[in-house]
């Protein structure tokens, strides 16, 4: 793969994604198109169920889709006919639940996924995140020593870290209380900027959606209803 | 009127209940503290002949199988778990719980099996040569199973499920989302599992490793049919054969340095296992397999149930069968040590239970603090540690002590309570009180200790709580538990055999017996009811360990 964060472009044409049930097929999503530009924040709105979360996974290639097809730049990422596996993808992703690894430090945690890089290397970008995220002092911890909003600012940086093209939120702040969560949907927003991040986000909030995003989605039974940019 | 106490000042049991608690505490303590009386009293003389002649090559080959079957279970138990967990293919929810088979196979049965089934003139090695075109064992033969490297194989394919069932569990537990999380970092699924899955499981393959250790180090049947001089066996050989019972102690006492660190290994495991229950949400889902590979898999998980349950069990069966038409019924001798073993195992089963209730309901936590008798839970259940040739040596001088002065205050002749088979329930009671302690304390913090509070409250003392509200409730604990005691005393070697008592046989030792004579008469019979017992626990097992861990419906987020 060739492509680069800033040249990346997210692209979903005509996708359906539908899992075998008791009761024949059940579709989570479907007939769903999106474009988003280089360096823009999207973010997908809609309440529980309407299939936002599973587009997410879809994206990272952790569902496989039935129909269409999702391309990163010029690389098709996802078909019927083809699935790159998600280590390939060169799409990182914040996990609703962080997924810390709870055996690794926070500076480990973020240079895991830069192993084929030299070890002074990995520290280095470590150290470049954990200031980037405001938690320069914070990276011989374990996870279980963070508090939440610390724990959230690793795992985006851990995401960061091996410059993904795309980077994949799934609702990022509604493990953290409010205070916190009005914070740092503002300081997030300026990190993933001053990055240069593509990014598409996932949350229920419609207050969150407005505060981080350049587009909104708003998703309902599986279909994207509207897609309108934010004005700023 | 009653009285009004504050719940978390509730003493949990009168002065009885406590004397009899730390009783049992004691008592199993015992016999480790004679072992190192007897040990060290016996003068360096002694310790000098143990070192230079029978130590070095007993202590040797005992590390060597310890470390070979370690890794073998490893390999095995963890290599099975993972890939019942991640991968779907024909036959994985059977095998999901039939790996677990093998634990209802005692090691000197297998081994038993397996001289049989694996000898130069038999039906193995018989359908090879055929196969090669050979016609005599002279031409060509397999390794003799005689040796330590067989002697691995046939106790890392029976002991491997301690660590599946630990590893299993574990992968249970383990948040999808963690691999997930490894894959969009740039790892693959191989990359994934030894990065991530493999560290966070590291506490529980502790667990289960250690488990298999101890049960390798208890040990005898397997090692001496396969011709393995362990420290085990030299403890055995060294009182029975040349009645040195300050030798057989002190060989017994270096094996307990080996239990300390296996014990120690096992807590250590126990403690770290916090992270897999840390962030519980999705499990993960199994990706399913298709055509060679799916095959693969499926051969792959059966090999172990294969060598360690299914050929041993189907040549017991074809063996009994054969001996019921050919020899017509069973000798008198069989069903008398079949008695034998019924009244064992029921005799410790109904000892066990009741200390290990006693145990657990005298150190309960009653309040917010807990409790300074909770020594003697811990202490009560150390006896699954010590191997039963180790607790037979401990515990000999002591009986032989009190059996004598009692003899002379009843004016009775010989050992009263060796004869009757005292000595040999206390024993098996001591190694096997783990279990129902262990399960009731676990079946006690499972009931709102306001059931308590209320009863108290109510006017009811705590034996009457006890047997009013706690026992009815403790039912299934304390059946399980009286289960597991009852199988595990039927298949007791180690113990028995040295403390028996004259012309008494249980199935075990009648199998024992016969495979050192080198005869195959009615062993096959005595292991096949040794084995079939065995299989009771291992499906509550299955039940219990394993529930949930059906292939999941395709309700939610499907593998990619």
């Amino acid at each position: 793969m060739t492509t680069t964060p800033q040249s990346s472009a997210l692209r979903l044409d005509e996708v359906r994604i539908a899992y075998d049930g008791r009761q024949g097929e059940h579709v989570a999503v479907d007939r769903f198109s999106l474009a988003l530009d280089a360096g823009q924040i999207a973010c997908l709105l809609g309440p529980s169920g309407c299939g936002k979360t599973t587009v997410l996974r879809a994206i990272a290639g952790f569902e496989p889709v039935r129909a269409g097809s999702i391309h990163l730049g010029d690389v098709l990422l996802s078909s019927p006919a083809r699935h790159l596996p998600p280590e390939r993808r060169r799409v990182g992703m914040m996990f609703q639940e962080y997924a810390l690894f709870p055996h690794l430090t926070a500076t480990q945690n973020i240079a895991f996924g830069l192993r084929r890089q030299p070890r002074a290397a990995q520290q280095a970008r470590a150290a470049e995140l954990l200031a980037l995220v405001g938690l320069a002092e914070a990276g011989g911890k374990f996870p279980h020593e963070l508090s939440g909003g610390q724990q959230q600012r690793i795992a985006l940086a851990r995401a960061l870290a091996p410059s993904p093209a795309l980077l994949l939120l799934d609702e990022p702040f509604s493990n953290l209380d409010l205070d916190t969560r009005e914070r740092l949907t503002a300081e997030v927003r300026i990190i993933l900027k001053r990055a240069g991040q593509t990014a598409l986000l996932v949350t229920h909030n419609k207050a969150e959606a407005q505060a981080m995003a350049d587009h909104v989605g708003l998703m309902h039974n599986g279909r994207l209803a509207r897609w309108d940019a934010i004005a700023r | 009127m009653i009285p009004w106490r504050r719940p978390a000042g509730l003493p949990p049991v009168g002065p009885v209940w406590r004397v009899a608690s730390l009783a049992i505490a004691l008592g199993v303590l015992a016999p480790v503290l004679s072992l190192a009386w007897i040990a060290l009293g016996s003068g360096l003389g002694h310790w000098t002949n143990l070192l230079q002649n029978v130590l070095p090559q007993a202590a040797l080959n005992t590390a060597l199988l310890l470390g070979g079957v370690g890794v073998l279970v490893l390999v095995i138990g963890t290599g099975c778990a993972w890939l019942v967990t991640v991968c779907d293919f024909p036959g994985r929810g059977t095998l999901n719980w039939a790996l677990l088979l093998p634990l209802a196979m005692p090691t000197y049965i297998v081994a038993f099996a397996y001289l049989d089934l694996l000898h130069p003139i038999g039906p193995v090695q018989g359908a090879v040569r055929w196969v090669l075109g050979y016609d005599s064992p002279r031409q060509f033969r397999l390794p003799d199973l005689r040796s330590l490297p067989g002697a691995i194989v046939v106790l890392g394919f029976v002991l491997y499920p301690y660590v599946y069932m630990t590893a299993r569990a574990m992968f249970m537990t383990q948040p999808a989302h963690l691999m997930e999380a490894a894959r969009t970092l740039g790892d693959g699924r191989t990359a994934a599992f030894f990065r991530v899955a493999l560290p966070l499981a590291r506490p529980a393959l502790a667990v289960g490793l250690s488990l298999a250790l101890l049960e390798t180090l208890n040990d005898i049947g397997a090692s001496e049919f396969l011709g393995v001089n362990t420290l085990t066996v030299a403890v055995y050989t060294t009182w029975i054969t040349r009645s040195d019972l300050a030798g057989a102690a002190q060989i017994a006492c270096a094996m307990l340095f080996v239990v300390v660190a296996l014990v120690a290994l096992e807590r250590h495991g126990r403690r770290h296992q916090r992270f897999g229950s840390a962030q519980r949400m999705h499990a993960i889902q199994p990706h399913r397999l298709h055509g060679a590979s799916a095959w693969l898999a499926t051969v792959t998980a059966t090999l172990p149930v294969l060598i360690g349950f299914v050929a041993p069990a189907l040549y017991l069966v074809w063996e009994t069968v054969k001996r019921l038409r050919l020899g017509g019924g069973l000798s008198q001798g069989l069903l008398g040590s079949l008695g034998n073993t019924l009244g064992l195992a029921a005799g410790v089963t109904v000892i066990a239970v009741a200390c290990g209730l006693l145990v657990a309901w005298a150190t309960r936590q009653t309040g917010s603090a807990l409790p300074r008798t909770r020594w003697q839970a811990r202490a009560a259940s150390l006896g699954y540690a010590v191997p039963g040739t180790v607790l037979a040596i401990g515990l000999l001088t002591p009986a032989l002590a009190f059996d004598a002065g009692l003899a002379t205050l009843l004016q009775l002749p010989g050992l009263p309570l060796m004869a009757a088979g005292v000595v040999l329930v206390v024993a098996c009671t001591i190694r096997f009180l783990a279990m129902p302690v262990g399960g009731i304390e676990a079946g006690l913090a499972r009931l709102p200790p306001s059931l308590e509070q209320a009863a108290r409250l109510l006017g009811e003392n705590p034996a009457g709580t006890l047997r009013r509200v706690h026992l009815p409730l403790l039912r299934p604990a304390l059946a399980a538990g009286a289960l597991l005691v009852f199988v595990d005393a039927m298949k007791e070697l180690p113990a028995t055999l040295l403390l028996r008592p004259a012309n008494f046989d249980t199935l075990a030792t009648w199998l024992y017996a016969e495979a050192a004579r080198g005869t195959y008469e009615e062993g096959a019979v005595a292991a096949l009811g040794i084995v079939l017992a065995g299989l009771l626990p291992v499906v509550l097992l299955a039940r219990t360990q394993l529930a949930g861990a059906a292939p999941a419906p395709r309700t939610g987020h499907p593998p990619p």
